[in-house]
């Protein structure tokens, strides 16, 4: 299973690439296959403060719905408006260009409670 | 196949084809043969031929259109399709041939789709004293409707152990709504406004937080235990203060009656807040067990469901609420009540003043309800004590033989529902449920729910219902065993199921994605199922 060295995950299948102060958040290849073909991913408003664990949109697969959980607190700078075209990123670049939102982070040191790649694997029991 | 307009001449509606037959290519050749059970329609358009028609009018008023503006009557006759009516019907009835009907065949989507429904609630719903009644009617005109009305009531007050019951509610989640609303009304009253939470576990119907959104209230979800039921220690956690309400689906979407029931309901009202059953899956339990005298609060019933009416596409339906007597004066109005000289009329207006007031117009889905009436009176309590108890034993008959192929992720018995899940056959052999949903129509079966509930990996959720015989139960259980069967011997088979059907596997995710919504004449490598 295709899992990052370089991210930390939530247990809720998100993953995060900070870059200093900003936060990279997307939706890992183990929760893209699961879900199947995505067509649909509601974004949330650019501005908004997320807590940690927070509900911060919805992702639709021919499959089920399912919300989307902040990995890490922080204020959402910018979307993935190109989701709204093409969901069928998700699945197909789910690290790179299937990203949903970009944070900056209210305390890049709540990072460490995430799961690194290694705890990440063994929660999908890859 | 599907017509092909393109050729020229008439184009033909083709009778059902049962078994095999040769597929016309697109160059007027013979295809491979393929398995087909019913073959698609020309659309109506591609049946036309000019001129042709299906009856005269036979005295056309001669000022029909003398009436009308002459800027708004259009210059030209509109393109509408111009057929025969026997081309017509013959149209409409073999494209109903198309389709899996509880009529046709065994249905394992259960009552959540269709159950059977006795014939007999049919016509005392026809009977023109109810089908004819006109909704304004005064109560001293609609004596029978209204008496049928509040005896119903008192059914399901009956069959819920609670005080009273408002028919209103066009459906489950608006018979939700109207049960969380009563709630929010019963908190207010009591100057209790700063309860703003509803706690619903994972393993509840999805309308549930939905419901409690719907009404202002924040949704709190607490997981599952492992055994499927509610979790009490996240449930004591959740609980406080601030709860307005917890609702339980009982038995829960995994087919599963709440162990812990007593437990759940003394922590919820110990903290104050009120409990809400969701009565969706009440034909595993009506008869045997009453939620108002466990100490529930409001429970709303499918009737739809449990009662029997048909409800495939979406409607009508009817959700009635019945609740305990500390919320009656809350109940939506008007209620159909008895005077002491026997006639019965609707409340009046302010009767209640404590009333959330209506949530629906006129007195709810009356041709469902008296559907109901009729379904519970012929049945009687024993009756529907055995309703009960056919639909749990076919459920774990079922399930008992299942388990021989599929993982059961919860331990038996089960109530009208269990979950299989298909997560070793997946690592097995890399077919997924999805595969096993499409290849069990080929085996002549309706696929059952699939991937709900969302707590169960890879899920198949199979609803039996009451009414089917220990042979029907036998044949669907060993297509499913088949089916795991063809799974290890000839996966690829599954990943292209359906093959027999006039439309192979669809592309979901396109049709989803970038769905097309207008017709138009489908030809060569766009017919739905292009070699």
């Amino acid at each position: 299973m295709d899992v990052p060295d370089d991210l930390r995950y939530s247990d809720d299948h998100e993953w995060l690439r900070t870059d200093g102060a900003d936060g990279l958040v997307g939706i890992t290849r183990y929760a893209a296959d699961e879900l199947g073909d995505v067509v649909f991913v509601e974004l949330p408003a650019v501005g908004r403060t997320l807590a940690r664990g927070e509900t911060f949109g919805v992702i639709e697969s021919v499959k089920t719905a399912s919300d989307l959980y902040s990995p890490i607190s922080g204020e959402v700078l910018e979307v993935n408006d190109a989701l709204g075209a093409s969901p069928e990123l998700v699945n197909e670049d789910p690290y790179g260009q299937g990203w949903i939102v970009r944070l900056r982070l209210a305390d890049p040191s709540e990072a460490e409670l995430l799961r690194d790649a290694a705890g990440y694997r063994s929660l999908i029991g890859d | 196949m599907s017509a092909r307009p393109d050729t020229g001449g008439d184009a033909v509606a083709r009778p059902i084809d049962i078994g095999l037959i040769d597929r016309v290519t697109d160059d007027g050749s013979l295809g491979p043969r393929r398995a087909v059970g019913a073959s698609l329609q020309p659309t109506l358009a591609e049946l036309s031929v000019p001129g042709r028609r299906t009856d005269q009018v036979p005295h056309p008023p001669a000022d029909a259109l003398a009436g009308i503006p002459d800027d708004l009557l259009r210059s030209s006759a509109p393109a509408l399709p111009e057929l025969s009516e026997p081309q017509v019907m013959r149209h409409f009835t073999n494209l109903s041939h198309l389709n899996h009907s509880i009529d046709g065949g065994f249905y394992p989507l259960g009552s959540c789709t269709m159950k059977h429904n006795p014939r007999v609630n049919e016509t005392a719903a026809r009977l023109p004293g109810f089908a004819r009644l006109h909704p304004l009617a005064p109560d001293t005109l609609a004596q029978g409707t209204l008496e049928l009305l509040w005896e119903l009531q008192g059914m399901l007050s009956e069959v819920a152990g609670m005080a009273a019951t408002t028919l209103q509610p066009a459906a489950g989640a608006h018979g939700e709504l109207t049960g969380i609303l009563v709630i929010r009304a019963y908190h207010r009253a009591r100057g209790d406004v700063d309860r703003d939470e509803v706690i619903v576990p994972d393993s509840s119907h999805g309308t549930n937080p939905a419901t409690a959104s719907m009404a202002g209230f924040r949704t709190v979800t607490i997981p599952s235990a492992p055994d499927g039921g509610v979790d009490l220690e996240a449930l004591r956690g959740a609980l406080g203060p601030r709860t307005a309400a917890v609702m339980i689906t009982n038995p829960s979407t995994l087919g599963l009656f709440e162990r812990r029931i007593v437990e759940v309901l003394e922590a919820t009202h110990a903290a104050g807040a009120l409990a809400y059953m969701d009565g969706a899956n009440m034909n595993a339990i009506m008869g045997r067990f009453r939620p108002g005298a466990a100490s529930f609060d409001v429970m709303h019933l499918n009737l739809h469901k449990t009662f029997s009416t048909p409800h495939g596409g979406g409607g009508p339906g009817a959700g009635p609420v019945a609740v305990a007597a500390h919320l009656v004066p809350f109940l939506p109005a008007p209620l159909v009540v008895r005077e002491t000289d026997g006639t019965f009329r609707l409340e009046r207006d302010g009767e209640r003043p404590g009333s959330i007031g209506r949530v629906r117009a006129y007195q709810g889905s009356v041709g469902v309800l008296v559907r109901a009436y009729a379904y519970i009176r012929t049945h009687g309590g024993p009756g529907l004590c055995r309703v009960t108890d056919d639909a749990v034993l076919a459920a774990n008959y079922l399930r008992q033989r299942v388990g021989e192929a599929w993982d059961l992720p919860y331990a038996g018995p089960c109530k009208h529902e269990f979950v299989a899940s298909g997560a070793r056959l997946r690592r097995e052999t890399g077919v997924r449920t999805l595969d096993v949903a499409k290849r069990l129509i080929d085996h002549g079966y309706h696929p059952p729910t699939v991937y709900f509930p969302l707590i169960v990996e890879e899920c198949l959720l199979i609803e039996p219902t009451e009414t089917e015989t220990l042979a029907d139960l036998d044949a669907f259980a060993e297509a499913l065993l088949a089916v795991a069967r063809e799974a290890h011997e000839q996966p690829e088979l599954l990943h292209e199921a359906p093959l027999t059907t006039p439309v192979r596997r669809l592309d979901e995710a396109t049709a989803a994605r970038r769905p097309e919504l207008r017709w138009r004449p489908m030809t060569g490598a766009e017919t739905p199922c292009p070699q």
